[in-house]
């Protein structure tokens, strides 16, 4: 089964430049043995809320506003794609993640929208 | 009740959650819920008309099994058809079982099926009605009525549950070994909701509420036979044991609730407690001490206590010690004050009292044991202002009216 590990960070008080520096090395590790078990099916880390820009279209009119959708204490900071066997097992690979001490990880099952046939 | 009525009712009893927990190996847990109540269902009709099965169990078995299919194929169109063709086959490969069977042989999924529904991954309230639903057949109604909650509500939950496992990936299987004790409390500690609930209840209108705390009891019962080397299941299995053996005695003939120490200890119950002891004892003997084992050593002091002045507070102060270091709480701190003043040390339980006082501001039984200390110090108009502190805490009847009795006893202004 495919999931999607969304990655939840502080939208206040995240790790100074010199802190992330330091994280630096486990997300590369992490993101290693994801690969090395063969789970690993993709990922990315997204840049600083502030550079956010959100796109609505209302009575056929393109609205653009500077920053995120909603004003929140933890903002999607990035996110995994696995392929595991269960629950459980991505539960296992999201307690891992470095930002699960000070942010959160929603485990989201991936919908299968063209695997019907 | 006619012969047939019997024994649906015995099979409902010993087979609802076999034939489920067998079913859900290859359906999943909500599709073998529907097929097997598919089958019972089958059951009340084909029973008083064709007469009772040799076999109920494996009459039942092969029921649902068919149902299960009958349903797939129904769904087909929707569902991922690879998906439900394997399912098929892998049903229909089994075969009907052999009548000459023994039925012991056949593989016993109900610790798979208890584990799944109590899986960490969904909601406590969930859990509470997915077990008594899946693992201990009442109804949807039934599960209402006992928790004094809408029938949708509960039904909603059941569905959200089914449809979480199923779309989630909630692997339907024991835990591995090292999340064995997290899992395992997770079971535990849905269980003895349903016993408090029930056992709360038992003192309140009753009306036709079901009995939830011989429903824990059964389920606890069964995952002993299932995890004979759990010593916490023992654990549990005692407390409610030992909790339920006072029954009979907590309720005062106007339906008031009676505090242990003034409860008639001739009512209770001696076979309750001669079980209950003993299943603690199995639990000690293991060696691996655990929450419910030393609340369940704490009900087995006060079952064996002649009088409640008898009891041997000293040991009961020291099990919420151990108790605070293996389940930290304020209320066991609270406990553990009130056990230390009756046990001869009341400026131990005070300072104890006070230490919690913060967190547990809002809490009746926090009010009424601080008055309880201050009477036993003899410190009648700081008794009564804690009771008029509990009072104005508390909404529920019962609990007013015995808070006004104590209070009554106290000189002071009225």
């Amino acid at each position: 089964m495919e999931y999607a590990l969304l990655l939840y960070g502080p939208t206040t008080g995240g790790p100074s430049p010199e802190e992330a520096a330091a994280e630096h090395p486990r997300w590369t590790a992490y993101t290693q043995e994801l690969i090395d078990a063969g789970v690993h099916r993709g990922g990315q880390a997204l840049q600083w809320l502030d550079t956010a820009t959100t796109v609505r279209e209302r009575g056929g009119e393109r609205l653009l506003s500077d920053g995120p959708f909603a004003e929140t204490k933890e903002a999607l900071a990035g996110f995994y794609l696995i392929d595991v066997p269960d629950l459980d097992t991505a539960i296992e690979w999201a307690a891992k993640i470095p930002l699960v001490g000070r942010g959160s990880v929603e485990v989201r099952p991936i919908m299968n929208v063209g695997a019907a046939a | 009740m006619t012969d047939a009525g019997a024994a649906l009712e015995r099979a409902f009893h010993d087979e609802w959650a076999r034939v489920l927990a067998a079913l859900a190996r290859h359906v999943g847990v909500g599709p073998a819920e529907e097929a097997t109540a598919d089958a019972f269902a089958a059951a009340a009709a084909a029973w008083p008309r064709d007469g009772v099965p040799d076999r109920p169990g494996a009459w039942l078995a092969v029921t649902a099994r068919r149902r299960a299919v009958d349903r797939i194929r129904r769904d087909r169109a929707q569902t991922r058809r690879a998906e439900a063709a394997g399912t098929l086959r892998a049903l229909e490969a089994q075969g009907d079982p052999d009548p000459d069977e023994d039925e012991t042989a056949v593989p016993d999924d109900r610790l798979r099926l208890i584990f799944t529904c109590c899986h960490p991954a969904l909601d406590p309230a969930v859990r509470v009605a997915l077990t008594l639903r899946a693992a201990g057949g009442l109804s949807t109604r039934e599960i209402a009525r006992a928790f004094l909650l809408p029938e949708p509500t509960v039904a909603q939950r059941i569905v959200r549950a089914k449809r979480k496992i199923a779309v989630a990936g909630i692997r339907y299987a024991v835990p591995a070994d090292h999340d064995l004790p997290d899992r395992l409390a997770s079971v535990l500690d849905v269980l003895y909701l349903v016993f408090n609930e029930g056992y709360e209840a038992s003192a309140g209108p009753v009306l036709d509420r079901p009995d939830l705390s011989a429903e824990a009891l059964r389920l606890t019962r069964l995952l002993c036979v299932l995890m004979p080397d759990e010593a916490e299941v023992l654990g549990l299995l005692a407390l409610m044991l030992l909790t339920d053996a006072r029954r009979a005695a907590r309720v005062g003939p106007g339906g008031g609730l009676v505090p242990l120490a003034e409860q008639d200890r001739t009512r209770w119950d001696r076979r309750a407690i001669a079980e209950g002891t003993g299943a603690l004892e199995r639990a000690l003997s293991r060696r691996i001490p655990g929450p419910f084992q030393v609340q369940a050593a704490i009900a087995a002091l006060h079952a064996a206590a002649p009088s409640d002045a008898a009891t041997d507070w000293p040991q009961i102060a020291a099990l919420y010690g151990r108790l605070a270091q293996l389940a930290p709480s304020p209320v066991v701190e609270l406990n553990r004050a009130v056990a230390l003043t009756f046990a001869g040390d009341p400026a131990a339980g005070r300072a104890l009292l006070e230490a919690v006082r913060e967190p547990l501001g809002r809490y009746v039984p926090l009010h009424a044991a601080d008055a309880e200390l201050h009477r036993r110090a003899g410190d009648d108009a700081a008794a009564i202002a804690a009771y008029d502190r509990a009072l104005d805490l508390s909404a529920n009847d019962a609990q007013r009216a015995e808070l006004t009795r104590r209070r009554a006893r106290l000189s002071g202004p009225a």
